[in-house]
């Protein structure tokens, strides 16, 4: 058991909400989440649909482990056809609203159509109502937020919310939850305000319960919460660092893709890294980093709690900024900083607080500003466009600007809201745009870690670090050391990494413990909890049967082979400096092969057969 | 030896896993919202603090019932509800200076920390060591240890 084998079901069009139980027999095949939300995704939305229009859906899906003790046991994904790839979208998010959802008695929630109004879904256990939200719209995330908990007393409520930055449609809006935890990537908040629901305000006081074997499942968490405790990247590692462990990592090894990814390390990364974090300020004496915090059930808590300078310009005059909030992650310490060529600590912090506020994904924020800036550098974009503001490379001051405008959707923040691609089309420099299916890059340069440059190109959502981060085996050796130069054995790397995210995505669990737990220490958890024999076999079974469903309803979106392609600049022009220099993305090598291995065919359709196989919907 | 917990809010992380241990403990399921052991979040400053009962020697709660529901467990050393005889009456909800007990609706009764019988379940499952189950005599040990590893004696030694 473990799910609550209940779906709520909100039509916003007509206002009305249903109960509906879920499907058992989907739930043995894909798991939850991720997997059992596409499928009903699949099922119920044409994906030709305009991602914008009332047709598409928007689900909030929990795992069977959401919930519960298991370690990380707290994440929930946010499921629809994005408006910036036009491809299948799901943003996992931890925080605590996915728990609260699932202890509120829901498996999932599914949106449909659209609002005449603004709403907000409104959830306390199996009473859910929509109430009318023109009072928060307008409001950043942090406003509506506080409103909220206003109205209702309720600081235990959870809630998740969209910005300004969605309203106004920028492309790629998250949905922010516990004010600083983002279902961030591939638009899902412009979604959910296209179909004029700002907020869901959720408090559950049901609990989780229904454990397969409860005993079982309990000392099957707890051992392999030690497995996280002596693990050095889960044990030491995060807690200490967070994932900012790796600026200086990934700089190092040249593959630290700076200024729009001309280069491939950043003189300032050590100014914008985990270290820097927790050196002393001058002015006040105090680091970066507060404190480190957990999601939901996380015994890891890789989560930055920060402060930003009160004398620094972005924030002397914004005393709603003086306090503690969501810090830098690596992600977007990167994005923010090596690809702007920003090397300024408080102005990064600061970027990344706006993005929370207003609901901006940072990294494809800071990616669209970096290709701004090389246009503007390269004399396409002026101050005439931008009313005045340089967006030179480095620029803390631009980059601040560019926050702003893009949260409120004003000026020039509406085209930077378009995100990378339409930016660099509009502009006419297709070429500049360093996305993949109209979804810009994270943090890891394909010259320097080969086996990302497949898993960019392959990604269903776009350019994702997220579905197989084979950084993991090529830099940090886990499961095994692989050289990042190299293209050997990629494809089947990927493909590996690929199939056993998508199974961990769709438990409820947060796919940081990977870097400790493989499917064999996820598997006893999953089966102690839930109905029916859950094996690691299985588990990556239900992830290759996902990975191919995502890909089959890209492919009925009308994607092909095609938009599995990177940048010219990543397959043409070489690494300048560091280990990597001379190289650039294999990716013609790596991508037959993998083709291959998946069973598809040489220009990247699914086959019959592999439909078949994996029971995937005619 | 009677044992008391100890709490260190500067290492909580607000993982939430005392709480939903202190729930199966005590309610069968993960329940946050019925968890004995509280943690409030202080956003602005960055805190996360767990807070629960001390179990008080001279325990308001356990002087103000008016039907004697609630016993102290003398080996533990935790003020016990014993649900057969608690009326629900709520007044020792009032007479806790703390708010440590709470009335859960379902049952019609109040529930508090009752160390779980000796083998506190939150101590057992906080990751970070911010709650520990120690000598009741010496809960301040790790504090005196810590700020005595700040005294600076090294002038003093030449
Ligand atoms: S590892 Fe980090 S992101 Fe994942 S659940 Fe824990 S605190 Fe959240
Ligand atoms: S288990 Fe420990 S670290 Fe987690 S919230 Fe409770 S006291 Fe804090």
């Amino acid at each position: 058991m473990s799910w609550t084998r209940k779906i709520l079901r909100v039509n916003l069009t007509e206002g009305t909400l249903n109960v509906e139980p879920l499907n058992m027999q989907w739930a043995a095949e894909y798991i939850g989440q991720r997997g059992l939300a596409t499928r009903y995704l699949f099922e119920e939305t044409d994906p030709t649909c305009d991602p914008l229009g009332p047709d598409n859906k928007l689900i909030f899906a929990t795992g069977p482990l959401t919930g519960t003790m298991a370690s990380t046991g707290g994440r929930y994904s946010v499921i629809t056809k994005s408006p910036l790839t036009g491809a299948v979208a799901c943003s996992n998010s931890g925080g605590f609203i996915g728990a609260e959802l699932k202890s509120a008695g829901w498996d999932m929630v599914i949106c449909e159509g659209r609002s005449p109004s603004p709403v907000m879904l409104h959830i306390v256990d199996d009473k859910a109502e929509l109430v009318p939200a023109d009072d928060l719209w307008g409001k950043s995330v942090w406003e509506a937020d506080k409103l909220i908990h206003q109205k209702y007393n309720d600081p235990q409520m959870r809630i998740a919310a969209v910005g300004r930055a969605a309203e106004a449609g920028c492309l790629y809006s998250a949905v922010i939850n516990d004010l600083h935890r983002a279902a961030g990537r591939s638009g899902v908040g412009t979604v959910m305000a296209s179909k004029n629901l700002k907020a869901m305000a959720v408090r559950g006081t049901l609990g989780v319960g229904n454990i397969k074997d409860p005993g079982r499942f309990l000392s099957a968490t707890t051992e392999q919460k030690k497995v996280l405790a002596e693990n050095a990247v889960t044990g030491q590692g995060l807690p200490a660092l967070g994932t900012q462990v790796l600026m200086n990592v990934i700089n190092e090894i040249g593959a630290l893709p700076t200024n729009n990814m001309k280069e491939v390390q950043f003189k300032d990364a050590n100014k914008i890294s985990a270290e820097a974090m927790q050196e002393p300020r001058e002015s006040d004496g105090k680091p970066n980093l507060t404190t480190n915090a957990a999601c939901f059930g996380c015994t890891i808590a890789c989560g930055r709690i920060s402060t930003i300078d009160r004398e620094h310009f972005t924030v002397e005059n914004k005393p709603e900024y003086w306090g503690n909030s969501g810090g830098l992650e690596y992600e977007a310490a990167w994005a923010l900083g090596a690809d702007t060529g920003v090397g300024d600590l408080d102005t990064l912090t600061y970027a990344n607080f706006v993005c929370n506020e207003d609901g901006m994904d940072p990294i494809s924020f800071g990616a669209t500003v970096a290709a701004a800036m090389e246009l503007f550098e390269e004399g396409v974009i002026t101050t005439e466009h931008t009313g005045g503001m340089e967006l030179r490379f480095g620029s803390s001051e631009a980059l601040a600007w560019c926050a702003e405008k893009v949260a409120t959707g004003e000026g020039f923040g509406a085209d930077l809201g378009l995100g990378s691609k339409r930016l660099c089309e509009k502009y006419g420099r297709p070429e500049l745009s360093m996305t993949v299916k109209g979804q810009e890059f994270p943090a890891y340069d394909p010259r320097g870690v080969q086996g990302m440059g497949l898993t960019y190109a392959t990604s269903n959502r776009g350019a994702c670090h997220l579905r197989s981060y084979t950084v993991a085996s090529e830099v940090l050796g886990i499961p095994e050391k692989t050289d990042p130069l190299s293209t050997d054995g990629k494809a089947g790397l990927v493909k590996a990494f690929q199939d056993a995210t998508a199974a961990v995505d769709s438990t409820g669990l947060c796919v940081f413990t990977t870097f400790a737990w493989s499917l064999d220490n996820i598997a006893p958890q999953v089966d102690a909890a839930c109905e029916g024999d859950w094996t690691p076999e299985r588990l990556l079974e239900a992830g290759e049967r996902i990975w191919n469903l995502e890909r089959d309803y890209n492919m009925r979106a009308g994607l092909t082979g095609a938009d599995d392609m990177l940048p010219k600049r990543l397959l043409k022009d070489a690494a300048k400096t560091g280990p990597a220099e001379g190289k650039v993305s294999g990716l013609d090598v790596m991508l037959p092969e993998y083709y291959e291995l998946r069973g598809w065919t040489a220009d990247g359709q699914l086959t019959q057969d592999t439909r078949s196989r994996f029971g995937l919907p005619a | 030896m009677l044992r008391s917990l100890n709490i260190n809010p500067d290492k909580c992380t607000g993982c939430l896993q005392c709480e939903m241990a202190c729930s199966f403990e005590n309610e069968g399921v993960f329940n946050p919202a019925k968890s004995r052991i509280k943690v409030f979040s202080f956003h602005h400053e960055g805190r996360f603090v767990p807070y629960t009962c001390t179990q008080c020697d001279e325990a308001w709660c356990l002087h103000a019932c008016p039907v004697e529901a609630i016993k102290m467990n003398r080996e533990t050393g935790a003020m016990e509800v014993l649900d057969a005889v608690c009326v629900g009456c709520k007044v020792c909800t009032i007479a806790c200076p703390f708010g440590t007990v709470n009335y859960n609706q379902s049952t019609g009764k109040v529930i508090k920390c009752d160390l779980c019988g000796g083998d506190p379940q939150c101590a057992a499952a906080c990751p970070t060591e911010a709650i520990t189950y120690v000598d009741a005599d010496a809960t301040g040990l790790d504090k005196m240890r810590s700020w005595a590893a700040k005294t600076d004696n090294a002038t003093h030694a030449n």
